[in-house]
């Protein structure tokens, strides 16, 4: 069964498959709806709901919301970036982000997207709260000042690691990812070539004795914003 | 037309946001054409001596004299810029703000590996300010107009947000020059 489905995102026509997410047909079809907790590979999670749009005027995750024929997606409107612009203050104020000397910056998905809103600073007051470093671990280290709480690393180590390293406890201000061991980092079967290393959007999860590796200028996020690599492919076609 | 008044100053800061500022090379000499520095380090007059169009303030509040300061900038400057980190969400300096001030100070002056005090004192003299029990962001303490981030800010991007605010057009900075690092 392969009929195709079709609906508008801000008036544009989008063809998709049935079984897509509206954020995969939109990946297709050159529009880029900002997101933090997808990613590609990994079962979509609707946590962080950078990627809310409005779908038939309803509020949705676009990286968990199934097509439907003719449904009406609002991706690009001044709510919707006022409100995925708050989330994104919000959790700079809510960590601990001293992009300054941190070795993701310039790669990381939490300061490109901030770039990409133009944030100069966040409206929210800061929370300064107090995080644990784990660096226990020979190779990497877990810094909790800067995570986001995405999920990413517990999903890649569940799912495709096979090893379920990472797994959220605690709930609200006190939610926080544990390892899965009595101790510490050092004490899992955690190897640096784990998914579960590689996916962390910001600097939370890095390995060890790498540092500054690229020079300022050659960074991911220095001179394209976020999402241009999907819209440019587009434009492209 | 008469020239803007600018004044700056360092609070809880490295001075690396002023560097920053000298960084602007040659284009220096359009600045004195388009501005007198009133209260400021870079030409050492303590006191405002005037009412400022703009005011660049680099660094957070750590202390009761940067918060005196920040507030006399308030007072006596029409726009008031929060310049770089540290001014914009505390910086380096906010990295003691999950530690309780007292152990910060027996650590800086007691329990370091490199301390040597023999007397065992903290300092304590009437002339040194008084520690804040945090590092605040500027804007948590007065209103303030403009965020520069960056640690610090390019010289272009204080370049490109100056002349703008001085010839009356939008601070409207392309994507390369708001960044945090
Ligand atoms: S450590 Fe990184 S990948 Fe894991 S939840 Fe935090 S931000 Fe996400
Ligand atoms: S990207 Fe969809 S909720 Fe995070």
């Amino acid at each position: 069964m392969s009929e195709t489905i079709t609906f508008t995102i801000d008036g544009k026509e989008v063809s998709a498959q049935p079984g897509q997410t509206i954020m995969q047909a939109a990946d297709a079809a050159g529009i880029y709806i900002p997101r933090l907790c997808a990613f590609e590979g990994l079962v979509p999670h609707g946590s962080c709901r950078v990627c809310t749009v409005m779908v038939n005027g309803r509020a949705q995750a676009a990286c968990t919301q199934p097509v439907a024929d003719g449904i009406v997606v609002e991706n690009d409107t001044e709510k919707l970036l006022a409100i995925r612009r708050d989330i994104i203050e919000m959790l700079f104020v809510e960590g601990n982000h001293y992009c300054m000397f941190c070795e993701k910056s310039g790669n990381c998905e939490l300061q490109a997207l901030a770039y990409r809103f133009g944030i100069a600073a966040p409206k929210y007051p800061y929370l300064f709260p107090k995080r644990e470093i784990d660096a226990t671990h020979p190779d990497i280290f877990i810094d909790r000042n800067r995570c986001v709480l995405c999920g990413r690393c517990v999903r890649a180590s569940r799912d495709v690691d096979g090893k379920g390293v990472f797994e959220f406890v605690g709930r609200g201000p006190q939610k926080r990812v544990a390892v899965n061991a009595e101790a510490n980092l050092a004490d899992t079967d955690l190897k640096t070539s784990d998914k579960a290393v590689e996916v962390c959007p910001v600097g939370a999860i890095l390995r060890k004795r790498v540092g500054y590796a690229v020079p300022v200028g050659r960074r991911r996020y220095d001179h394209k914003p976020i999402g241009s690599d999907i819209e440019q492919a587009a434009s492209k076609k | 037309m008469a020239k803007a008044k600018v004044a700056t100053t360092s609070l809880c800061g490295c001075f690396g946001c002023h560097m920053s500022l000298l960084d602007i090379d040659d284009r220096i000499l359009k600045l004195v054409e388009l501005v007198d520095f009133n209260k400021s380090p870079i030409n050492d007059i303590k006191e405002f001596t005037e009412r400022c169009t703009v005011g660049l303030i680099e660094g957070g509040c750590c202390n009761e004299e940067n918060v005196r300061v920040l507030r006399d900038f308030r007072k006596h400057c029409d726009i008031l810029i929060s310049v770089g980190d540290c001014a914009t969400m505390g910086g380096i300096p906010a990295m003691r703000n999950t530690i309780p001030l007292k152990e910060c100070l027996d650590e800086a002056y007691l329990n370091g590996p490199t301390v040597h005090n023999p007397s065992g004192q903290i300092p304590n003299d009437p002339e040194i300010p008084l520690l804040l029990n945090r590092v605040y962001p500027c804007h948590e303490v007065v209103k303030i107009d403009y965020h520069l981030p960056g640690c610090p800010p390019s010289a272009d991007t204080l370049w490109e947000a100056l002349v703008a605010l001085l010839t009356d057009k939008p601070v409207a900075l392309p994507y390369e020059l708001i960044k945090y690092d």
